[in-house]
């Protein structure tokens, strides 16, 4: 009886678990099927993105190196110094660019960061709540303005108002350019340096004041700077958008084909005019030189870029 | 199957909406033999003159679609030179260099390009050699040329643009020295005529069709900038808008579109666009 009993009962057990480890092993398989396919499809997702940006840099450093090898070469010193582009001479110097677009978005960096900074400040740590409200919405809708309306703007208020102070006989001039880029690259600065602002603890304020700081020296003596990685991100971020933009520059910058900028009103020809404005109809050396011209470009875009990454990893590390 | 109905429907809408820019009473016979796809490119100054012969012409031959892309003179005549295209366009005469035995041209229209000044300048008229002597930046000053004691600020359009390439050419700015390098590039007509408005000392130069009261354009060597002016060769600063081809590769229906362009149906498409026709 008792074996009986001991079999009877073991039999079903052992039949049960089997059946529910078979259960188990078939829900499994199921499962990691459709595990992997999740998988798959998210691999996919992430690979259009490393995928779209291989075949770029592959595409326009393919097409943007091929002036400079094989006969008839141009010689890539007569390229990156040259200060005139006349593509019917066969003369391709990008020299005065690569000026006008440093000059340009250094100017945007040293007029934009100060008071996308402060602004944050103010909607962070003064502003009543009614006026950030305001001030925000105002600020982010300054983001969504397609850069054509930029140009727009800069053509018929910014360009008219310098044509009334310049020595210069037109208004279009790398000042016109600088204060365009720092109104574009206002919403960028603000929000990043805003959440990072934000994210400093409250009790390093409490502190401060309990020291006796006032608000203000609260701001500028702790708060700024334990928020300084987010706001030079920003910054960063800023020169990205700066150095990039096309459309709206191109409209106010003049582009002339040669000739270094003299002065903030002088006419300039940035990098990213050049490509816009003839690649649509260029063909043979003229579109390679383009495309250079875009490699040029792309190695200022990496270098911003490397900045950042470098900068964001040393404030994880914090 | 899905292009051909895509293609039916337009040419239906076309049909029902009765866009017809310019008369079509002379040949309303419709022809079933002619059918396929015409594809033409090459300059976009030709574009609304184009556009309409195209409604026109499909219009009148429903089996028949033409599609046209705006890439620029050269780009058409290298096009129909690759054998890409059934027929180029071009906002310029064909250069020595683009020739070739077989390579046909057929003139279809006339522009003319004027020179403008902001209204508040007081300089009326304005001779080829001048405009050669501002552009190439020998002369820089509007009194040079009795005008204000005022630096001139020089317009031009970018590198390969169908006006700027005939402008350099009927001016001979090649060989005065080429653009100066103190010229504004701005890129389409439009530009040209917002940078001229907005500024007193400017000149610059665009199509016929952009000149409006926002900008005064400018007499050449005593002829007024009209179409009238152009086609007598009075008004030098006039170019040709032609149809490059290859008999062998231009199809029935493109043979067909040519004869169309330059018939009277044709040109007053060219007349209802503010171009001057051939005759």
């Amino acid at each position: 009886m008792d074996n009986n009993m001991g079999h009877n009962e073991v039999k079903p057990d052992s039949v049960n678990e089997t059946d529910i480890s078979i259960q188990y092993m078939k829900r499994n398989v199921k499962r990691d099927i459709t595990e992997k396919i999740v998988e798959t499809i998210f691999l996919l997702c992430a690979l259009v993105g490393v995928l779209s940006v291989t075949a770029i840099i592959f595409f326009v450093f393919y097409k943007g190196i091929r002036p400079f090898t094989g006969e008839d070469a141009y010689s890539i010193k007569d390229f990156l110094t040259g200060t005139k582009w006349a593509p019917s001479e066969n003369i391709y110097g990008i020299f005065y660019m690569i000026t006008a677009s440093v000059l340009s978005t250094a100017g945007a960096i040293l007029v934009g960061v100060p008071i996308g900074v402060l602004t944050a400040v103010f909607i962070s740590e003064i502003a009543p709540e009614g006026l950030v409200k305001i001030v925000k919405p105002a600020i982010e809708i300054l983001a969504g303005i397609p850069s054509v309306l930029y140009g727009a703007f800069g053509l018929g208020v910014v360009v008219p108002l310098i044509m009334k102070i310049t020595p210069e006989v037109q208004g279009q001039s790398l000042l016109a350019v600088i204060i365009v880029l720092s109104i574009m690259i206002l919403p960028t600065i603000v929000s990043l340096s805003e959440s990072s602002i934000r994210a400093v603890p409250k009790k390093y304020r409490e502190a401060s004041l309990g020291l006796g700081a006032s608000k203000i020296q609260t701001i500028f003596q702790v708060v700024l700077p334990a928020a300084k990685s987010g706001i030079l991100s920003a910054t960063v971020l800023g020169i990205g958008r700066a150095i990039g933009e096309t459309m709206a520059v191109m409209m106010i910058a003049g582009n002339p084909t040669a000739g270094m900028p003299e002065s903030i009103w002088s006419m300039v020809r940035p990098l990213t005019t050049n490509i816009a404005m003839e690649m649509s109809y260029a063909s043979g050396r003229q579109s390679e030189m383009l495309f250079a011209t875009g490699v040029v470009l792309f190695i200022f875009i990496m270098l911003v870029n490397i900045t950042l990454i470098k900068l964001t990893s040393k404030a994880g590390e914090k | 199957m899905k292009v051909k109905s895509i293609i039916a429907a337009a040419v239906a809408c076309v049909l029902a909406m009765g866009i017809s820019g310019c008369g079509n009473e002379n040949s309303a016979e419709d022809d079933d033999r002619l059918k396929g796809t015409i594809v033409i490119t090459g300059s976009t100054s030709v574009e609304d003159i184009l556009t309409d012969m195209m409604d026109e012409f499909e219009a009148l031959y429903p089996s028949v679609s033409i599609e046209y892309t705006g890439s620029g003179s050269s780009a058409g005549i290298k096009d129909t030179k690759a054998g890409v295209n059934n027929i180029g366009a071009s906002s310029r005469e064909i250069k020595e260099e683009e020739k070739d035995e077989k390579l046909k041209e057929e003139v279809f229209a006339y522009d003319g390009i004027a020179a403008i000044v902001n209204p508040a300048n007081e300089i009326q008229d304005i001779t080829l050699q001048q405009l050669a002597d501002i552009y190439s930046g020998k002369i820089t000053n509007w009194s040079e040329i009795g005008g204000k004691d005022e630096t001139i600020f020089v317009v031009s359009r970018e590198e390969s643009s169908g006006t700027r390439s005939a402008f350099e050419e009927l001016t001979g700015l090649p060989d005065a020295g080429g653009l100066t390098s103190k010229a504004a590039v701005a890129e389409g007509n439009g530009p040209v005529q917002a940078s001229v408005a907005g500024n007193k000392n400017a000149i610059g130069y665009v199509s016929f069709a952009y000149i409006d009261e926002s900008v005064k354009a400018l007499k050449l060597d005593g002829a007024e900038p009209t179409p009238e002016a152009s086609k007598t060769g009075e008004y030098k600063l006039s170019r040709p808008f032609v149809f490059v081809y290859y008999e062998d590769k231009a199809t029935e229906a493109g043979l067909a579109f040519l004869e169309f362009a330059v018939s009277e149906d044709g040109q007053y498409c060219v007349e209802d666009n503010h171009g001057i026709t051939v005759d």
